[in-house]
């Protein structure tokens, strides 16, 4: 291996775009069960760019990683590559999966062969090169083993090394770090940096998906933030640091805190959400918020974004729907990449089991779904509603998620005890 | 195998009621059964079958044709499986008329065709073929529903990045196949394997020992053997008889199934090493061999790669994305054509079978009811009879794990000893217990639908998770409650997935257990199993029609209506996991 010139950014080698999306959509259903996966996305993958999708889970960020890859059709766009429209699954493109997806019956050496053997490779040429990539990703000498004989950073070596078989132009990552533990996706970070800065493997592009702000901000050269419900392009930002990045750089941490503000940006205040009758639940446990708001109390009341993600251990996908919901219910607010808990949030913190119950339910009784839910209830004469009363009047505005709102409403409804759910006979009633 | 934590029984494809697909399907078994019976009509009056020798010399030769048949089917029965897999999980046009297909035909009754077959083909074939063949197909059907169905299951649930992976990495259909849905699949297809050759043997002895009134239909082999051993009082025949079968069922269990099962946990998804691995010291043994390495080096890796390399040669060009179905052409004029005449079949064979049925007098339909709701009795009485002593013995044995290991083998040897093979035997002692021969079919059911029952109430038992257990143990809940609150619960998935397939062994056996020829005198009782045999004996073809269709309708609306619900509700309630 040549020395490491890994210290200046990766120059951009030609002007051609790679991959071309326009107007992309992807649409699952018909009229009826309409699901818009990804809406009208434009991106361009240009030779020589490390491009990460980021966004929280059903953004419809893997979708369009599977588009790009030709795995699957856009319902509506186009995408080139190379300046030609893609048929079928793009042969010049490759991925590595997030559950690794290598064969559990077959060895490692058969594992990253077969991938050679379906391009016509002889058996000869096969086996050294599958030998030489196990020995490039460090795993000479488990040749003969299973993938359950493996943990799961070796596993994920394999997958890399079957990828690098066939010599893709464009490497696709789909969350390939997310199934290991942190030291061994460390180490596969700087293992797989190191291939591509120094071009020890001739792939021309890469583009991973992932949830992960800072692995998205060490590793590409520009990170595409994605929200959901429709799945669409927010932002773009590039990052323009130096390889090998440092986490505790401040440049470092300003790009992370621009990528969080953007991914966090678009959660909406309470006043705003109280004038519009469909706005959404999100899919949080309220038990949650009250985790929240004490670690803000502990915090003095404001903390930055990424901060408390990391001390609570959560993922971006665990945390932003608690801090959708706590924004919801007035007691957190976002400024920016900071965390900011209200008057109403200090009290709650330091309010007691019974005191909490109250209050949320004082709160949640101002979101429309929820009133309309425990109205209707009330009115009924033995306070008891058939669950598909609801499902029928939510689904004209809510569609497929009707379902999923509901049980979120019952879950919010019975933390507060207002409201509660009979599964035996399908029915709300009221909490007496 | 309790702890592999598998139910046995078919699955469900879908939820309870009748459609409008199964409508069709069952129209279409009636025009098939109408064809049969019609071909029936030329069947000769007497069928006078081989001589049976007791004779122990005949043996090893009778043992080697039953093998010979069991194994003929089920190369038919994998044969189908992996292409009717094949089609509905890849074709969505398929899928729709293949799927109903299946779901009608593996809750069907199979026994109560095998008047209808082996008469029809006796027909058109002389006798000595006719029965063979009837007896395959007969194997054939009571193989294949399971097998099919399993792996088109396997087919449809591989996970999603395997086959994306699959995708990406351009493998053609045929290392597709070989690579990541034969192996995908091979666990259940082996799992259902051994049940169906377990199966199997049910039904082979069955056509072996099938004769009625002066039409004998038997075949030689190791039922035939016992049957004329039994009805000679030959007991040394009969003793051979019994261990030579018993010896096959082991010898292949050993050198087969065992082998093959051990042998399919490497196919096994998932990284968790959870429970224990069968093994198999035969299996064991193979792999230190060094003729069947020098083999699989020189002879089976080459023709594999030959295979392989001939089949990428077929199948070049762009890899079709994984959402898209493979367009679906407009039917051809052949298929409409084809479709027109079975339809029209169908109508005419629906409109005769009508015809035929008006034939029969209002006294032979009361008579059917009556022998229905007899036999519907006889099959109730057989399960309550299994579950009385199935389920605290099941809950013993599954819940003990030093008293499986001691028991679990010799209850497996003894339930695949196939009922049926002991129908003769059985049936010549219990004519002597009051209420006769009435009695004696309840018996007879029992003997082949209680091991179902047993198996899954050990699995279930064993599937009792321990914190579970200990919990119980810990709030010193008293006999009754413990049972009512923790050990009923956990086993009705399981007891009910056990009476699903007991059920259908029950009516099955109702078939043969119902009338019975000894010493030159019929024996029958009230039933529709004796009605059919008698039907098949007097060449009643109309009484044989509608003794059939009634009960085929019967069993598969118990099923889509009875048993489906329970099946629904131990899924949705009482599942642990």
């Amino acid at each position: 291996m040549e020395t490491r010139t890994a210290t200046t950014t990766r120059p951009v080698m030609e002007a051609t775009d790679l991959v071309r999306l326009r107007r992309v959509s992807k649409i699952y259903g018909d009229d009826a069960k309409r699901f818009v996966a990804v809406e009208d996305v434009d991106l361009d993958i240009r030779v020589g760019e490390f491009v990460c999708l980021l966004g929280p889970s059903g953004c419809g960020k893997s979708t369009l990683l599977r588009i790009i890859t030709g795995l699957s059709s856009p319902s509506l766009g186009t995408v080139l590559y190379r300046g030609q429209p893609l048929l079928g699954v793009n042969p010049h493109a490759t991925i590595v999966f997030q559950t690794f997806a290598l064969y559990p019956w077959l060895t490692v050496l058969e594992n990253v062969a077969i991938a050679l053997k379906a391009r016509g490779v002889p058996a000869d040429a096969r086996r050294e090169k599958a030998l030489h990539l196990i020995d490039t990703v460090g795993l000479d000498g488990f040749e003969s083993a299973y993938p359950r004989e493996l943990s799961g950073g070796m596993r994920q070596k394999v997958g890399f090394a079957r990828a690098m078989a066939v010599e893709p132009e464009l490497l696709c990552l789909d969350e390939p770090f997310s199934a290991l533990d942190v030291l061994s996706a460390e180490a596969l970070r700087g293992e797989l940096m190191e291939l591509w800065l120094n071009k020890v493997i001739p792939t021309r592009a890469i583009l991973m998906v992932t949830h992960n702000i800072e692995e998205a901000v060490q590793m590409a050269d520009r990170v595409v933030v994605m929200g959901k419900t429709p799945g669409r392009i927010l932002t773009v930002i590039p990052v323009t640091l130096r390889h090998p990045r440092h986490r505790k750089d401040t440049a470092f941490q300003g790009i992370v805190d621009a990528v969080y503000a953007a991914v966090a940006g678009r959660t909406r205040p309470e006043a705003e959400t109280l004038t519009q009758a469909t706005r959404k639940l999100p899919r949080a446990r309220l038990n949650a918020i009250a985790g929240l708001t004490e670690k803000l109390a502990l915090e003095g009341g404001r903390a930055d974004f990424p901060r408390v993600a990391a001390d609570l251990g959560m993922d971006l996908d665990d945390l932003l729907p608690v801090v959708e919901a706590g924004e919801l219910l007035g007691f957190v607010t976002v400024q920016e990449a900071d965390l900011l808990l209200t008057q109403l949030g200090r009290a709650y913190a330091e309010a007691n089991i019974l005191a909490r119950k109250e209050m949320v339910a004082g709160r949640i009784l101002r979101l429309p779904m929820i009133r309309w839910i425990y109205e209707t209830l009330q009115q009924d004469d033995d306070h008891r509603v058939d669950k598909d009363y609801y499902l029928d009047r939510m689904r004209p505005d809510l569609g497929d998620l009707a379902e999923e709102q509901l049980e979120i409403a019952i879950s919010w409804g019975r933390l507060a005890e207002l409201f509660s759910f009979d599964s035996d006979t399908d029915e709300l009633y009221l909490e007496s | 195998m309790p702890t592999r934590r598998l139910r046995f029984g078919p699955g469900l494809l879908r939820g309870p009621g009748l459609t409008s697909g199964d409508a069709l399907v069952l129209l279409l078994l009636v025009a098939l059964l109408y064809a049969g019976v019609r071909l029936a009509f030329g069947a000769p009056r007497i069928i006078a079958g081989p001589s049976i020798s007791t004779s122990p010399s005949a043996l090893p030769w009778y043992a080697i044709l039953s093998t010979a048949r069991m194994t003929a089917a089920y190369v038919l029965s994998l044969a189908f499986s992996l292409a009717y897999g094949y089609a509905a999980a890849r074709n969505r046009s398929a899928r729709r008329i293949l799927l109903p297909f299946l779901d009608v035909l593996q809750s069907v009754p199979i026994l109560s065709f095998l008047p209808v077959v082996v008469l029809s083909l006796n027909a058109i074939l002389p006798q000595a073929i006719a029965s063979e063949l009837a007896a395959i197909l007969l194997i054939f059907t009571s193989q294949a529903w399971n097998m099919t169905f399993s792996f088109y299951q396997s087919m449809t649930t591989i996970p999603g990045e395997l086959r994306e992976a699959a995708a990406v990495f351009r493998l053609h259909p045929w290392l597709r196949f070989r690579v990541l849905e034969l192996p995908f699949a091979a666990i259940g297809l082996v799992w259902n394997s051994v049940m169906s050759w377990a199966g199997g043997w049910f039904f082979l002895m069955a056509a072996e020992i099938f004769n009625v009134g002066d039409r004998d239909f038997r075949l030689p082999g190791l039922g035939s053997y016992l049957q004329t051993a039994a009805v000679a009082g030959d007991r040394r025949a009969l003793v051979l008889g019994i261990v030579t079968l018993t010896l096959i069922i082991v010898v292949l269990d050993q050198l087969v199934w065992r082998p093959l099962l051990a042998w399919t946990d490497k196919f096994k998804v998932g990284t968790v090493e959870g429970g224990d691995a069968p093994t198999s010291w035969f299996l064991r043994a193979l792999s230190r061999s060094w003729i069947l390495d020098w083999l699989a080096r020189h002879v089976s890796s080459p023709m594999a790669e030959r295979a392989d390399r001939l089949s990428r040669a077929s199948a070049d060009g762009p890899v079709q994305p994984l959402d898209v179905e493979p367009a679906s052409r407009r039917p051809s004029i052949g298929l409409i054509f084809t479709a027109g005449v079975v339809a029209a079949a169908v109508l005419y064979g629906s409109i005769r079978t009508a015809a035929l049925l008006f034939q029969l007098p209002w006294g032979a339909w009361g008579e059917l009811a009556l022998g229905l709701l007899a036999t519907f009795g006889r099959v109730a009485a057989s399960l309550l009879l299994a579950l009385v002593w199935t389920v605290p013995v099941g809950v013993l044995i599954g819940t003990r794990p030093k008293l499986a290991a001691v028991l679990q083998p010799v209850v497996q040897v003894v339930a695949s000893l196939p009922a049926s093979a002991l129908f003769p035997v059985l049936a010549v002692a219990l004519l002597r217990v009051p209420g006769g021969l009435s009695a004696a079919a309840v018996l007879l059911m029992l003997m082949g639908t209680q091991w179902y029952l047993l198996f899954n109430a050990i699995a279930g038992a064993a599937a009792i998770p321990a914190d579970l257990r200990q919990t119980t143990e810990l709030l010193r809940l008293s006999w009754v409650d413990r049972w009512r609150t923790l050990i009923l619960p956990a086993l009705f998935p399981y007891l009910i997935t056990g009476a699903i397939t007991a059920s259908g062994g029950a009516w099955n056996a109702s078939i043969v257990a119902e009338h019975l020829r000894y010493g030159g005198r019929q024996f029958a009782t009230l039933g529709i199993g004796a009605i059919i045999a008698r039907a098949t004996a007097e060449g009643a073809y109309p009484l044989l029609l509608a003794g059939t269709l009634i009960m085929v309708l019967t069993v598969v609306g118990i099923n889509r209506t009875l048993w489906r619900r329970l099946y629904v509700l131990a899924e949705q309630r009482y599942r642990l996991e």
